[in-house]
Formats: structure tokens, C-alpha cells, sequence
């Protein structure tokens, strides 16, 4: 296996090649936030929170997507980068509808927890209140768009792994939004095989059980990567 | 040798649009309000005063909710105008946050309809007194998007613990920084 | 060179009842026993002045704007009387036209290789191309057989990409040919989109061969075997063009199997765009080829090494493939640094395309060639490179246009839009105008461009309803630099570059709109 060397923040590291900046950090115990990557599913590089520096370079590059390369000096924390996350951080709270108080992720949120870690104690850019939708058409599920930070996991979910495909991205910029089949209420969707998976990878309180009330819902990335895992290595009985 | 005693810093504690909680979490600061009572001069507040006009020369604020009336907005500019140091203090003074939800409805005029002709159980009517019950704004607005702030106190309420760990060194003259979940976070 | 009446019925005159003039000379001319006949061809290059008239052999052209239609009818049947060949035609001025003379520096400082045959030739016949000298420099290429051959000339021509990037094309071309694999793509970007760009509708519509020529050559030279052009539905004479001369070269053998009775296999497909902007950035136009959601990925990998269906894939624009032909039949040394091709709108007296060498001075297109600013008016700034662009002040016409000098100036050369402004326009109006244009074309895959672009429209729209203050004007420019180092795509990244370009050269338009005491602080 073919390895390169190279440097992240103080840290000398050799990774076999094609390892990404983001898995060699995570190896070396470099902390990068990620909001849209999720293990086990395909990286996107949309939210731009893994955005990174690398010397001798202007242009930034998302961590998640980048293969490490000899040589390569990359700095995971500069003011530049925290600049950019803290702005990330307020767009999404402010393009939506995000009120933790009566949230059921409250407490559980990526969202919430990022905004801590950015160190976002208000938005600097005014809050937007845009007018959109939850639908709880669905016998076990609600989607509430409020919440939705188009992170697309959902989609990658049900697409890459369960392979019912029944979430994408309907509309453009900023009236973007997670549309179920063909943009018909989630509970008309015959693909869907009401398997939870997009509930359980869901970052923030945007899709839920309709079961949990404030506080109540928890994501479960894990078993995702424990079934990712399962599948890789035909271990089914831990 | 003796130096004049410095004067108390004069603290206030106002209350616009939200549910008082993040005063319910200030009383919850138990004996310690004693201490405060005795570092701080409290010179205007709905839980620790009788005062009801804001006084001038205030050294620390705590401003709890949003901005949804004409009353909320003028003692905010009263406020604003007579205090150093102001802190937004908890979720609604900082994102409008629950009273803020009403702004989807887009005006004023529809949050009335709904609330008292749709909602009204038998026959409803708009209230209408003026100079008796203020005009509501068009949209709930967080502090800071209408006048400056010097601190930021999230939460929903913002926990006993960390309205003294922002309170100690305003008392001190100095500015707090907050971080971390048990400090900043919102909810 | 026999009698000839070429009417342009290209979208801009066509606008103006070129059509409808058409009729009018056929009519004129159904009676004619001689052998003078009217043609569509494509733009001549001042649209302002359309419909526009070109008279062969006398090198007359006239423009037609206040001609009445059965008036030119009548005049052009009198003429024909007088004598139907060029002698009838020499003096021939129907009322209301206006004759445009050659000495026009709008015409005469104009090098016109891409759009060499624009204007010349109708557009559907391919007989007319061939006859005004399309299509032969493919055989040439292919009797050479010697693809490497081909790069090199691209490389050495130090031609670089016409769709607003810059990229050398001749790199472009080798690293695709040097991937591994026998099926590989080339795909013409013709999903032009910048508000006040029409160079590449022009080509299209005007000379559609010269393109296809292009792409089959770029093909033979990478080894690509597929062809598409990926064109937007708000062209639809375009496309309706593009149809006729693939399916004409394709009967004639210059395009499918075999071409030439060479080897070489190369077919073109057409794929029409739904109206996104953002299917312009090449691998959100990847992916709509492929049938999926029009949104840009990270690069790497890039579409030379996985493009159109995972292969290989050669992405030019419309005017660079039409540079090829051009630049083969010249050679390197009389090709020269080349031309660029331009549309010239905005407040100036003459507007339309043009092409002239690279390196003329802005001064030159705007105030020379274009007029300059309406009558009483100054020119206050040439905005190029559309909502990737800036504005350069006029205190900078001077400099050269070229990609270097541009991107000094803050701005790009972009794919060739030249918008121009006048000292009635306030800046922040226009920074605005681009940021809402990327807001409504923001695809919103990613959060900087989705909802950043949002937020700098409504801090502009704050300045312009004077409601700004100067923690505004920070923080427009700090939100700026976030959106444009932290989006995905290059559409995103430049999307703040009208307003960085304004704040920079018009600051004072800026400051104009805050309180007065905020300002002095």
C-alpha cells in the first residue's frame, strides 16, 4: 500500500493515498466540524464547514472530498476558517426556522452543538422567517421543512444505502427543499419502506418520529456505520 | 489613604416579549441574589423593584425577550439610551425565538385575524385601544437588529449558572466570554 | 461574386421585423428573371442599427430600421428594372434606410476569424458554407492523421478558453487526449447565461458549421468519439440552426461513421437546457447531459479525467471550438494572439458583436467602435464578465482587454459581455441587479451561495433604501469575502465579485447612501 506523508496543523502524519484530509485528521485526533458528511455515505462537500487551508494554495478545500497528497501542509483552524464557519453556522440558522426551545432535537442538534463549537452566541445576519411547511403525512414520520438544513443525508440514505430512493432536492437556491417522490406528501410515496433511516441520520429536529415531543429525538449516525460495516465485511453478528 | 468607596454597580433586569422564564431562571440564582443584592445596586426590574420608569445611568441591563410592540420597542430605546453595558439575555432577546414563530404569518394584521377572528370561539373582534393596549410591530425582532449590544446571554431560559458566570465579571466592570455548551447554547 | 441580398435574420434583427422584410424582398424578387436572390444569413455585426442589409458585390450595407416593408418592395422591383445585376443595386437607397459605410469603425477595426463567415453564409444551407470555405480543415486534419500534430498548434496558438475561465486550451486538449481509455466525450458549453452576452448566439446562429467543424476536430485530436452540445432552451433559432447544419453534415459524411472515409467516428447530440444558469459551470452541465440535477460537484476529479457518463471529457465553449478552424487554416503565425469576440450593449450609441484582436483597448470598443455614451452623457464604467464580473471605471479604458489585465482590474474578460454604464447609473444599483441575478440562479446545493448571496441582496437593498450604516458596509464586505472563498462552485465563488468590483473602484457611490454623520466618523 502505497503511503504519503504529510502535515496537519503540528501534526506529521503518513496515511495510505486516498485517504481524505478528513479521515487523516480524524486519525490523527484533529477535530474538523462537518455537518452535511456522514460515514458511510457519499461525501457531497455542501456545507462547507470542513473547508481547510493548505499552503501555497489561496483557494480552501472541503476536507471531506480532498485525498491527501505528499507533501501537503494543512492547517484545519485559522481565523480565515473560523470566520467562515461562524458564517456558515448564522446562514443556516438564519434561511430557516431553527426554535431550539421547542425543538425535538433540542439538546441532540449537530446544529445546535456547531453553533456552540463556532462560538455563535447570536447571528450577526438578521433572521430570515421564511414560510415553509411540515408534513406529517406520513403514518410514523413528520418532516418539518422549518428545521431542514438541506444537508441532504436523507437523500443519500435512502438512495446509497436503503435504495428506495424516495427524497431528493426539489427547486434552486434559496426555495430549495427535500421533496418526497415526485413532490407529493411523504406518506403517498409507495418506495418509501418506512425504515427510519433518513429519521436516524437526520443532523437536526427536521425529521422525526412522530412520537417525540420536544427534547425527545436522538439521531443514530452509529447505526448506520454499524450496518455499513456489516455489509463491507459480512459480519452480521457483532 | 482611604479611597472614596466605589460606587455599586446599578443593575436592571427588563422583561419585553417572552415568557418571563429568564427571569424565573434569574430568581433561581437562590442565595446568591442575596450576594447580588449586596454587590449590585438594583435599580429597576419586574421581579426585584418597584421602579416603573427605567432610570437613567444604568451600568448593566438584562433584557430579556423580543421586540413585538410599540411599548417593548420604546423601552428598548429608553433602555439603550440610559445603560453602559446591555445584555441580551436569553433566546428571544437574541433570536425572537417563540414569539418570533408569529413572524410566518407575515404582519401583524394576520397574527390578529388568526388569533382573534379564526381561532375566537362565537364572535371575535380585533382589539383596538389605543393608548391603552400597544400597536403590535410587524414582525418580532431580536434586540440586536434594532439597537447595539455589548453581551450575549443564550438559552431557553438561560440557566441559573450561567447568568452569574456572565454576571460576575459585569459586576467586576469586565466583559464576560462566554463559550462552550453550558455557557452558549441556544434551547 | 454574383448579385446577392444577405438580410440578417438573426434573433436581434429578426426582433425588429427582419422576417417580415424577407417576405417582402422575396416577393420583389419572385418576378426577377436574373439570378439575384435574397438569403438569411446571421448577425453583421450592429444590431443597434437592425435590420440590417448587406448588398453583394458592392460591399453596401444598410440598415432598415425606419423601412417600411411594401415600400421596400416596390423600390427593390424598381431597381430591378434598371438592371437586375450590381448596377441596379449600386444606387439602389429604399426610403428610410440609412447606408452604413465600410470605413465604420465599428466594421473596419473589427478581425472577425471565429465569426469569419457570420453574415456571409446562410446559415441553413450547408452548399453555402462549404462554398465560403467550411469543413476544410477537418479532411486536412484527418489526411495529416496526426492528433498530437493538432494539440500542439492549440498549445502553441496560446489560445486559452473564450467561456470566461481563461483555461489554455491546448492543455485542456492534451490532458484529455493523454487519459487512458478508447471512449471519450467532448461537449461544447453553449448554455451562455450572463445578462448582455450574445457572442456565442451569434456563432450559432450565424455560422453553425464553423462549430461543428470545430468539435470534430477537437474530437479527432483527443479521441473522442461522442459529441454534445449542451445549449439552452432560450435559443431556440439556435437550436432550430444547430439541427439543420448537424443533420446536413451528417448526410454529407462530416459528422457519424467513418468521416472522410477515415476512421474516425464522431457524433454530435444536442441538449437543450431548462433555464438554470448554473448548467453553464461545467460539471453541473455534466450531470444535466447525464439526465440528473443540474448542480455542481467538487473538482477534483475533473471532466478531462471523469466527465459525461464517468469518461474523459473535452468542455470548450462555443467561441473557442469556433477559433479552430480558423486557426488551422491560418497557422500559428498568422493567427496571432488571436481575437475575442464581444457583445457591446449598455448606454452606447452602437451595439452588437463584434470581434477584434486581443489586447484592443477598452477604449477602443466603447468610445471608437461603439460611439461611446448617448449624447450629453459620459461613460462611467464597462462592466464585462456578467454576474462573475466587475465594472472597470473609465479612468481604466485604456487598459488592453485581455484576460490578464482584467483580472487587475478586479473583473474578468469573462465569456465576452461588455455592458456599458453611463454617469446616470449609481453602482450599488448594479451590484444589486448581479447579486439578486446569482440569488435567483443559485442552484443552493451549497450554504454560502444559497443563502449568503440572500443576505448580500438584502444588505443592498438596506444601502439603497438608505437605511444602511457603515457596520452595513462592513459587513457586506466582510459576507462577501465568505461567500466568494467558501462555495462550491465557481458561480458561487464570483457571485460577489459586481459588488467587491464596485466597492473598490465606486466606493464613493456606496457612502453616498449612508447618513452623513456615519460617514465622517
Amino acid at each position: 500500500m502505497s503511503v504519503c506523508t504529510l502535515r496537519i496543523n503540528d501534526h506529521d502524519l503518513a496515511v495510505p493515498l486516498g485517504t481524505t484530509l478528513l479521515q487523516a485528521a480524524r486519525q490523527a485526533g484533529i477535530h474538523i466540524p462537518t455537518l452535511c458528511f456522514l460515514e458511510g455515505l457519499s461525501a457531497v462537500a455542501a456545507c462547507r464547514l470542513c473547508l481547510v487551508e493548505l499552503e501555497g494554495s489561496d483557494r480552501l478545500m472541503a476536507a471531506c472530498v480532498t485525498a491527501a497528497a505528499e507533501g501537503m501542509r494543512v492547517h484545519t483552524d485559522t481565523p480565515r476558517l473560523r470566520e467562515i464557519r461562524r458564517t456558515v453556522i448564522e446562514l443556516l440558522f438564519t434561511e430557516g426556522n431553527h426554535v431550539c426551545a421547542v425543538c425535538v432535537a433540542n439538546g441532540h442538534c449537530e446544529l445546535q452543538n456547531l453553533a456552540v463549537e463556532v462560538g455563535m452566541d447570536h447571528s450577526r445576519l438578521p433572521y430570515r422567517f421564511p414560510q415553509r411547511g411540515v408534513d406529517l403525512s406520513h403514518a410514523q414520520y413528520g418532516l418539518d421543512h422549518n428545521r431542514c438544513i438541506l444537508c441532504t443525508r436523507c437523500v443519500r440514505v435512502c438512495d446509497e444505502v436503503e435504495g428506495a430512493h424516495v427524497w431528493d432536492v426539489g427547486w434552486r437556491g434559496e426555495h430549495c427543499q427535500i421533496i418526497s417522490g415526485l413532490g407529493e406528501p411523504w406518506g403517498d410515496v409507495n418506495a418509501c419502506t418506512h425504515c427510519g433511516k433518513c429519521v436516524e441520520v437526520c443532523p437536526t429536529g427536521a425529521l422525526f418520529h412522530k412520537t417525540d415531543t420536544s427534547e425527545e429525538k436522538q439521531g443514530h449516525p452509529e447505526r448506520l456505520q454499524a450496518l455499513m460495516h456489516a455489509r463491507t465485511h459480512q459480519q452480521w453478528n457483532p | 489613604m482611604s479611597q472614596a468607596t466605589p460606587r455599586k454597580p446599578r443593575l436592571a433586569t427588563v422583561w419585553l416579549a417572552g415568557c418571563s422564564g429568564c427571569h424565573m431562571s434569574f430568581l433561581d440564582l437562590d442565595e446568591w441574589l442575596l450576594e447580588l443584592a449586596d454587590r449590585a445596586e438594583i435599580v429597576y426590574s419586574p421581579v426585584g423593584s418597584d421602579i416603573k420608569t427605567y432610570p437613567k445611568d444604568v451600568d448593566i441591563a438584562l433584557v430579556e425577550g423580543g421586540v413585538a410592540n410599540t411599548d417593548n420597542l420604546e423601552l428598548l430605546h429608553q433602555v439603550r439610551a440610559n445603560t453602559r453595558t446591555l445584555v441580551s439575555f436569553g433566546d428571544c432577546a437574541i433570536t425572537a425565538n417563540i414569539p418570533g414563530m408569529r413572524n410566518l404569518l407575515r404582519g401583524s394584521d394576520p397574527v390578529l385575524r388568526r388569533a382573534y377572528l379564526e381561532l375566537a370561539d362565537g364572535s371575535g373582534q380585533l382589539p383596538h385601544a389605543p393608548g391603552i393596549v400597544p400597536e403590535l410591530l410587524e414582525r418580532v425582532l431580536p434586540v440586536h437588529e434594532l439597537v447595539p449590544v455589548e453581551v450575549y446571554l443564550p438559552g431557553c431560559p438561560p440557566p441559573a449558572d450561567r447568568i452569574r458566570a456572565a454576571l460576575e465579571p459585569l459586576l467586576r466592570g469586565e466583559l464576560p466570554h462566554l463559550s462552550g455548551a453550558d455557557q452558549i447554547r441556544f434551547g | 461574386m454574383s448579385a446577392c441580398l444577405r438580410l440578417c435574420t438573426a434573433a436581434s434583427c429578426r426582433s425588429r421585423g427582419a422576417t417580415e422584410l424577407l417576405e417582402h424582398c422575396r416577393k420583389a424578387l419572385a418576378s426577377d428573371q436574373a439570378q439575384l436572390r435574397v438569403k438569411e444569413v446571421g448577425c453583421l455585426g450592429p444590431c443597434s442599427d437592425g435590420p440590417l442589409l448587406a448588398i453583394d458585390p458592392t460591399d453596401r450595407l444598410l440598415s432598415l430600421q425606419e423601412v417600411n416593408g411594401s415600400d421596400l418592395e416596390t423600390s427593390l422591383a424598381e431597381a430591378l428594372q434598371r438592371g437586375n445585376d450590381a448596377t441596379g443595386l449600386k444606387q439602389w437607397q429604399p426610403s428610410g434606410s440609412r447606408e452604413l459605410s465600410p470605413d465604420e469603425p465599428f466594421l473596419n477595426l473589427q478581425r472577425r476569424l471565429v465569426l469569419g463567415r457570420c453574415g456571409v453564409v446562410d446559415p441553413e444551407s450547408l452548399a453555402d458554407a462549404l462554398a465560403a470555405g467550411a469543413w476544410q480543415q477537418l479532411p486536412r486534419v484527418l489526411e495529416q492523421n496526426d492528433p498530437p500534430a493538432v494539440i500542439e498548434i492549440v498549445r502553441r496558438s496560446g489560445l486559452r478558453g473564450r467561456g470566461g475561465a481563461g483555461y489554455p486550451t491546448g492543455l485542456k486538449w492534451a490532458t484529455v487526449a493523454a487519459m487512458p481509455g478508447s471512449q471519450k466525450v467532448v461537449v461544447c458549453n453553449a448554455d451562455e447565461g450572463d445578462p448582455g452576452a450574445f457572442m456565442d448566439r451569434t456563432l450559432m446562429e450565424g455560422d453553425p458549421h464553423t462549430l461543428l467543424e470545430g468539435m470534430a476536430i477537437a474530437a479527432f485530436a483527443v479521441g473522442a468519439q461522442q459529441g454534445f452540445i449542451y445549449v439552452r432552451a432560450e435559443y431556440p433559432l439556435a437550436i432550430e440552426r444547430l439541427r439543420t447544419a448537424i443533420s446536413a453534415a451528417e448526410q454529407q459524411g462530416w459528422l457519424g461513421r467513418g468521416i472522410g472515409g477515415s476512421g474516425f467516428s464522431f457524433e454530435i447530440e444536442l441538449r437543450v437546457g431548462a433555464g438554470a444558469y448554473v448548467c453553464g459551470e461545467e460539471t453541473a452541465l455534466i450531470h444535466s447531459i447525464e439526465g440528473r440535477r443540474g448542480v455542481p460537484r467538487p473538482r477534483p476529479p475533473y471532466p478531462a479525467e471523469h466527465g459525461v457518463f464517468g469518461l474523459p471529457t473535452l468542455i470548450n465553449n462555443v467561441e473557442t471550438f469556433g477559433n479552430i478552424p480558423a486557426l488551422l487554416e491560418l497557422g500559428v503565425e498568422a493567427y496571432g494572439t488571436g481575437t475575442k469576440v464581444f457583445s457591446l450593449t449598455g448606454h452606447v450609441q452602437r451595439s452588437g458583436v463584434l470581434e477584434v484582436p486581443m489586447g484592443t483597448s477598452l477604449r477602443t470598443i466603447v468610445e471608437t467602435m461603439g460611439g461611446g455614451a448617448p449624447q450629453g452623457r459620459q461613460i462611467k464604467a464597462v462592466q464585462t464578465g456578467g454576474p462573475s464580473g466587475g465594472c472597470v471605471p473609465a479612468s481604466a479604458l485604456d487598459s488592453p482587454v485581455d484576460y490578464d489585465s482584467l483580472k487587475a482590474l478586479g473583473t474578468i474578460m469573462g465569456s465576452g459581455g461588455m455592458v456599458v454604464l453611463d454617469d446616470t447609473t449609481n453602482m450599488v444599483d448594479i451590484a444589486a441587479f448581479f447579486i439578486a441575478f446569482s440569488r435567483e440562479e443559485s442552484c443552493g446545493k451549497c450554504i454560502p451561495c444559497r443563502s449568503g448571496t440572500v443576505q448580500l441582496e438584502m444588505l443592498l437593498r438596506k444601502l439603497l433604501e438608505r437605511r444602511g450604516q457603515v457596520a452595513d458596509l462592513e459587513q457586506l464586505e466582510a459576507l462577501c469575502h465568505t461567500v466568494a472563498d467558501a462555495s462550491l462552485c465557481g458561480l458561487g465563488q464570483s457571485a460577489p465579485k459586481p459588488v467587491l468590483s464596485t466597492l473598490r473602484h465606486f466606493r464613493g457611490d456606496y457612502l453616498a447612501l449612508l447618513p452623513a454623520a456615519e460617514v465622517q466618523r
